[in-house]
């Protein structure tokens, strides 16, 4: 593992220079794992106490909810859960650099770019619970459905982004994706046609080391960030822990995309704490050494360290983000268990825009033998009474 | 290597296929295993357990997460006299790889006049059933077997499971590998030490009857055995064929079941339009014409996307629906 890029102390040269230089790949950091606010000549960031309070506050309450989530997996409302546990730097850094009008297309991980987007979280958890494939309409926050088939969002995002030039619009698109996701020819497609079309993309890589059981080694020889170079546009490797980092980069290469100047690679440099989902075992394949290493670079800790030795945050603030995440909690607790199961006629709902034969035909059919067992059932019922 | 002997009690669908995998890499040294995360993990169904360990990365290959990738370059190892067997994660991970096999693998060996051999083996885990989210329940059977130069099998429990598994690798030609995931921890009694019962091709008349012939593959063996089981308690005796090979398909067996029964009901979990069982009751019509009593009926899935979940009992066939279909095909 590639691990000690992240240690390192700010670089001092731009960030996306040509990758054939080689040298140890260079990491935008703004904020230390110890908390020490550092400049970066290339990417500044201004903020005041209340905003930092505030991505205090996201990263904080998507942590809760994500383990309110994996919790209500293990007690079986959900059947499934993707914790995005040590990643919440890279998604609320990134998600808050988008304006409204900004869309992103996520994979199943980004519970912290739909807090971001506005999306209401309990939305979130209908495809986990399998009540629904996704269950949010995509154009009312700019947060596009959840993608499960590794990369192929990434061609979805590039498309949107070129309908955005046609348009002449001044909007642009984040495509998210995972280090595995690299090795999917639909990604590198999706960096073809956002470079030959110069779409205003970015391409959010949350590099988390691993893509299930394999490391990023099994993906790539050189640093994520430098594929962009081959593509012919900008790539820059961010600490992905560092929230205030991941605001700063990804604030500019929106600027870059949107002011017709084509795509960024941006690669977060992370790691994913927990399981791969709640049916994985990670046991299995790597060593709890690398986990208690990352656990130093913890995004909350470090950004709660500078607002505390500021005095920008006392304990009262601390512990009202506290109690505002224990009932963001209770409410998605009880909003998952109160959450209906569909009718099972849905299966034929939304098949097609305009409607088809054989559907409405089957439906029929199945209301009819459906409704054979609930007159079987009365009879048997009557049957006992009389 | 060793091989274990643990095999004096029943085993599960994956042991078995585990086995299958250790014996054909122990035989042959040209067999390699290659997909994502078949190495350390075992594969996120354990059927690659300990492979890695045993035969070591060159020959069991955690490959990058790319399907196309994963089958296409498993064409040119075949080139180069090698034998893989792809793991293919999920059914609904397999068409990033589609144009590869459809247009590379399934056609390499006619269009070389048969100077080359694509002994290529993919196995998908497949079907639904296990409460999976979307992706991860799928029954795309019908589009491998359409595919002229691809062989397409799918058994139905734990020894099938070992011998088409081993079958499939020493074949020369490509097999389109199915493997019921609903079904992967099921039990039976395996001797992987004996030989196989049937060829790869062959049906197998799982139950005998003489009333109607349940015709079945994969995961809906199960539920037609159940269905069979209870029909005889209303003095039905249903006979079950347990198709095994898709493509071939072994009509002979089936047209001597039929011919004898005069009824067939299909079942799989596939939707019911253009899937497998289309062609079945074609076939089935024309060969035992003046023997059928009734229609070949179809049970499946419907034709919408497979939903989520909560509600996927509704859309799999089971014992009921299979039920209902044998009391039409009776009523005729
Ligand atoms: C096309 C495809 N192949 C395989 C899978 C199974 N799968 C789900 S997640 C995953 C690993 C993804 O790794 P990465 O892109 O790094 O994202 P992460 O899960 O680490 O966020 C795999 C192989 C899939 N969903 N889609
Ligand atoms: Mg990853």
């Amino acid at each position: 593992m590639t691990v000690d890029s992240t240690a390192g102390a700010p670089t001092t040269a731009p960030a996306h220079g040509s990758p054939a230089d080689a040298g140890p790949p260079e990491l935008v950091q703004l904020l230390t794992p110890e908390g020490e606010r550092v400049d970066h000549p290339a990417y500044s960031l201004e903020t005041t106490p209340e905003e930092l309070r505030s991505i205090y506050r996201d990263l904080v309450l998507v942590r809760r909810f994500d383990s309110e989530a994996t919790s209500l997996q293990r007690q079986g409302e959900l059947g499934l859960w993707a914790s995005l546990l040590g990643q919440e730097a890279a998604q609320v850094g990134s998600g808050r650099a988008m304006r409204p009008t900004d869309y992103a297309f996520p994979t199943y991980r980004e519970h912290g770019v739909a807090w971001c987007k506005g999306v209401d979280p309990l939305n979130l958890l209908g495809m986990f619970r399998g009540v629904n494939h996704g269950g949010w309409d995509p154009n009312e926050k700019n947060f596009h459905l959840y993608t499960i088939v590794i990369g192929s969002q990434t061609l979805h995002a590039t498309g949107y982004a070129m309908g955005i030039t046609k348009d002449g619009a001044d909007d642009a698109v984040i495509a998210y994706f995972g280090d595995g996701a690299s090795s999917q020819g639909d990604v590198s497609e999706a960096f073809t046609f956002a470079s030959v079309y110069q779409a205003p993309v970015v391409f959010f890589c949350q590099n988390n080391q691993w893509a299930i059981s394999e490391p990023t080694e099994k993906q790539t020889r050189v640093p994520l960030y430098q594929r962009a170079s081959g593509f012919g546009f900008p790539g820059v490797r961010v600490d992905g822990n560092d929230v205030l980092a991941c605001l700063a980069v990804t604030r500019w290469a929106l600027d870059h995309a949107r002011t017709g100047q084509g795509p960024v690679l941006i690669e977060a440099f992370t790691y994913r704490m927990g399981a791969h989902t709640t049916s994985d075992d990670p046991t299995r394949y790597r060593i709890a050494e690398e986990l208690e290493s990352w656990k130093l670079k913890d995004p909350i800790e470090r950004l709660k360290a500078y607002l505390v030795r500021e005095g920008w945050a006392d304990s009262a603030f601390l512990e009202s983000v506290e109690a505002e995440s224990e009932q963001l909690a209770r409410r998605v607790r009880e909003g998952v268990r109160t959450m209906p199961d569909p009718d099972p006629s849905s299966i034929f709902e939304n098949v097609y825009a305009e409607g088809h034969a054989l559907v409405d035909e089957e439906r029929e059919g199945y209301l009819a033998y459906a409704s054979s067992f609930v007159g079987a059932a009365a009879e048997i019922t009557d049957g006992e009474d009389d | 290597m060793a091989v274990e002997p643990e095999f004096d009690k029943p085993v599960t669908m994956v042991k078995a296929l585990n086995e299958a995998l250790r014996r054909s890499l122990d035989e042959n040294p040209k067999t390699l295993v290659m997909g994502e995360d078949v190495g350390r993990l075992g594969g996120v169904f354990r059927v690659t357990d300990g492979l890695h360990k045993d035969f070591g990365e060159e020959r069991v290959i955690d490959t990058p997460l790319a399907e196309s990738g994963i089958v296409g370059t498993a064409i040119g190892l075949a080139l180069r006299g090698y034998r893989p067997v792809v793991e293919i994660q999920f059914d609904g991970f397999v068409y990033p790889a589609f144009d590869q096999i459809v247009t590379q693998l399934a056609k390499m060996h006619a269009r070389a006049l048969g100077h080359i051999k694509l002994p290529v083996t993919i196995r998908i885990p497949f079907a639904g059933g296990i409460g999976a989210v979307e992706h991860h329940s799928e029954s795309h059977e019908a589009y491998f077997a359409h595919t002229a130069g691809l062989k397409v099998v799918a058994p139905s429990n734990p020894a099938d499971a070992h011998w088409m598994l081993r079958q499939a690798i020493a074949s020369d030609d490509p097999v389109v590998f199915l493997e019921p995931k609903r079904r992967y921890w099921d039990k039976a009694v395996l001797d992987p030490t004996g030989a196989p019962a049937l060829g790869l091709h062959q049906a197998r008349v799982a139950r005998s009857g003489s009333d109607l012939t349940l015709v079945a593959y994969g995961p809906m063996v199960k539920v037609c055995l159940e269905a069979a089981e209870a029909a005889a308690e209303d003095g039905l005796k249903l006979e079950v064929v347990d198709l095994r090979s898709l493509s071939p398909i072994d009509f002979d067996t089936l047209e001597q079941s039929v011919k004898r029964t005069g009824r067939a009901v299909v079942v799989h979990e596939a939707p019911v339009f253009l899937g497998m069982g289309a062609e079945l009751a074609a076939r089935i019509t024309e060969r035992c014409f003046y023997s059928l009593e009734a229609p070949v009926l179809r049970v499946g899935g419907y034709f919408a996307p497979y939903p989520p979940s909560r509600v996927e009992d509704a859309f799999l066939p089971d014992l009921d629906r299979v039920l209902d279909a044998v009391d039409r095909a009776m009523a005729f």
